[in-house]
């Protein structure tokens, strides 16, 4: 896979072209990403987007109904652009889904590589997992809470930390299975060490596995993120986010309930792309579902 | 097996250790004193030292872990420092109505999710799989607690079809017990019929589709009979693993559902505990949460042995 072998880039780019055709063919799959897509573009240029700054109140007109001129969604309690929030809360959705998918490829990735290449640090490693799971995601941030005070940080973090046994079983299968294959056996005989070997041969053979996962985390950290500024554990406000706009609805659902659907809408859309979409990949990047006409 | 079963009791309980070593060193790296909280602000240092001898806070660490180990062990995690009360007493008013919960909560997650499981693998291809496998991804991307928020506003307010809130123990009225907490069961539930669905479902393909079947049939076993008693039971593996690896997040939900549904239960007091920084409190309820996890997955690993044969004689999942 590196500059030295000039044939694998071709097989790469090959094994690229089957797995894009493949997505392509899954009208899933097509959804998934136009959604995703449509989800990021939102998050990204929510700044340039949205009409109003998130936290600019308009005393005056609290409760608009949506489609009404100047709030396309309407207007919470404090008269708050309903729009600009859901565009802003979304970038921060995104946020924390990013950092702790970040978190758990970071710490899960190289643990999981040396877990599976040396016995002897298997079990570490695998105990200090089973530890690790045993905190569900959100007894870890109320300890981080109650340590740090709530902030978009402390959701990213007990996001990743949640999601980091589960990047360690994955690519700790994914060495176990390819240490045992005829390439890494030559490059054995060419005397190639430890660090060659996983960074060079079992690493890029895992990537697939471990973008999956990705994709797996992706929606239940957004979804985990507005349980947690639901509760107050998240962020915090002013700041925007989809779970504090739940939370603040559903103190005012008998006068309306539309400040409270819209960002729930919200969180289904990103969730959906990601599930779409990972779901979709995960079948283009497995080999067997080539031979079958698909699903 | 008796080997196997030895050894997964040995790793839990060694998790278990290393995950209340955990928990004790990180209520001890919370900002703010104990002791100055209890004796408050304006106590004379002398009264703060006698309560923190009172505390064993004067102590090593590694005596005062030991201690409060031992302590917890009989059930004893010290007072609440906002109220007074026995921590132990605040557990047992609240640990039942979240037990309650999950037990309900997961009842409907199997039945909803082996029922359209075993539906989308039997009607493969067919608009019952379309519906089910829709059924699933809905439930898998609707946040649960902002269903649960409409619903009560439109299934309980509107039409008045479930209590909006509250608590009444099955215990002294059976049939209102069960009613009142059949709404937030349902909503708590639905994230986890999705993922039982989703096992169910690929694993009954794969089986249904294997040789063995084919031959079953083809000796005359009835349609019946190969999607229960073959299909179903071997999807029981399954999904007993996904029950286990599921329940953390059903803790987590339970929280979320109980805050919705004005619950008194364990959830509650986290957060409680947890936004008036009762220290003792949330050390216990950390502590129940991560045991009760552990000792609920070490369960469904003794499950398999009961449910897959090969278990017993090889003691390890393939």
């Amino acid at each position: 896979m590196t500059a030295v072998d000039p044939v694998a880039p071709v097989a790469l780019g090959r094994v690229r072209g089957r797995v894009l055709r493949k997505l392509w063919h899954n009208p899933l799959g097509v959804v998934g990403g136009v959604l995703l897509l449509i989800v990021i573009v939102a998050g990204v240029f929510a700044p340039w987007l949205a009409p109003y700054p998130p936290s600019q109140v308009h005393f005056t007109t609290p409760f608009q109904q949506p489609f009404t001129v100047g709030f396309a969604l309407g207007t919470d309690d404090l008269g708050r652009d309903v729009l600009s929030r859901v565009l802003h809360g979304t970038r921060a959705s995104l946020e924390v889904g990013v950092l702790s998918v970040l978190l758990a490829v970071v710490v899960g990735v190289p643990l999981g590589l040396l877990a599976g290449y040396w016995r002897w640090l298997d079990a570490v490693v695998s105990r200090l997992a089973d530890v690790m799971l045993a905190f569900p995601f959100l007894i870890v941030a109320v300890g981080l809470a109650a340590i740090n005070g709530g902030g978009i940080g402390n959701a990213a973090i007990a996001l990743g930390i949640a999601n980091i046994p589960t990047m360690i079983r994955v690519v700790r299968a994914e060495t176990l299975r390819l240490k045992e294959s005829d390439f890494v056996l030559a490059a054995h005989t060419m005397d190639a060490g430890a660090g060659r070997i996983l960074g060079g041969h079992v690493l890029p053979n895992a990537l697939s596995a471990i973008i999956v996962q990705a994709t797996v985390i992706m929606p239940s950290a957004v979804l985990g993120e507005a349980i947690l500024s639901f509760l107050g554990l998240g962020i915090q406000p002013p700041d925007p986010s989809l779970g504090i706009m739940l939370s603040d609805a559903q103190q005012y659902l008998f006068r309306t309930v539309w400040p409270g659907v819209f960002p729930g809408i919200a969180i289904a859309l990103i969730c959906l792309g990601f599930n779409l979409f990972g779901d979709a990949l995960r079948d283009a990047l497995d080999p067997k579902t080539s031979h079958r006409e698909g699903r | 097996m008796a080997r196997y079963l030895f050894h997964r009791l040995w790793q839990s309980a060694l998790t278990l250790v290393l995950a209340s070593i955990i928990v004790f060193i990180g209520v001890r790296a919370l900002p703010g004193d104990p002791a100055l909280a209890m004796a408050g602000e304006e106590a004379d240092p002398a009264t703060v030292a006698a309560v923190r001898a009172e505390l064993g806070l004067d102590e090593s660490i590694v005596v005062q872990y030991l201690k409060f180990m031992g302590n917890a062990v009989v059930g004893d995690f010290g007072k609440s420092i906002r109220t007074g009360t026995p921590v132990s007493e605040m557990l047992g008013a609240t640990l039942p109505v979240t037990i309650q919960l999950a037990i309900y909560a997961m009842l409907i997650a199997l039945l909803l999710g082996l029922a359209t499981g075993v539906v989308a693998a039997v009607f493969r291809g067919r608009w019952p799989e379309w519906t089910a496998n829709g059924f699933s991804l809905f439930a898998l991307s609707v946040p649960t607690f902002w269903l649960g928020i409409l619903a009560v506003l439109y299934l309980s307010v509107q039409l008045g079809w479930f209590p909006a809130s509250g608590y009444v123990s099955p215990f002294e009225h059976p049939l209102r017990g069960v009613y009142y907490l059949t709404l937030p069961a349902l909503i708590l539930g639905l994230t986890h019929a999705a993922v039982v669905q989703r096992q169910t479902r690929s694993s009954m393909v794969e089986t249904l589709t294997a040789d063995f079947v084919r031959t079953a049939r083809a000796k005359g076993l009835g349609r019946a009979a190969v999607i229960f008693r073959i299909g179903l039971r071997n999807s029981l593996i399954v999904v007993t693993t996904i029950v286990g690896l599921q329940l953390g997040g059903l803790i987590a939900g339970a929280v979320v559902t109980e805050r919705i549904f004005s619950l008194p239960g364990i959830g509650k007091l986290t957060l409680d505990s947890v936004f008036t920084r009762d220290y003792p409190v949330i050390q216990a309820v950390v502590l129940v949460i991560t045991a009760a996890y552990i000792v609920i997955n070490l369960l469904v690993d003794f499950l398999y042995t009961v449910i897959d044969p090969r278990m017993r004689v090889s003691g390890r999942t393939s």
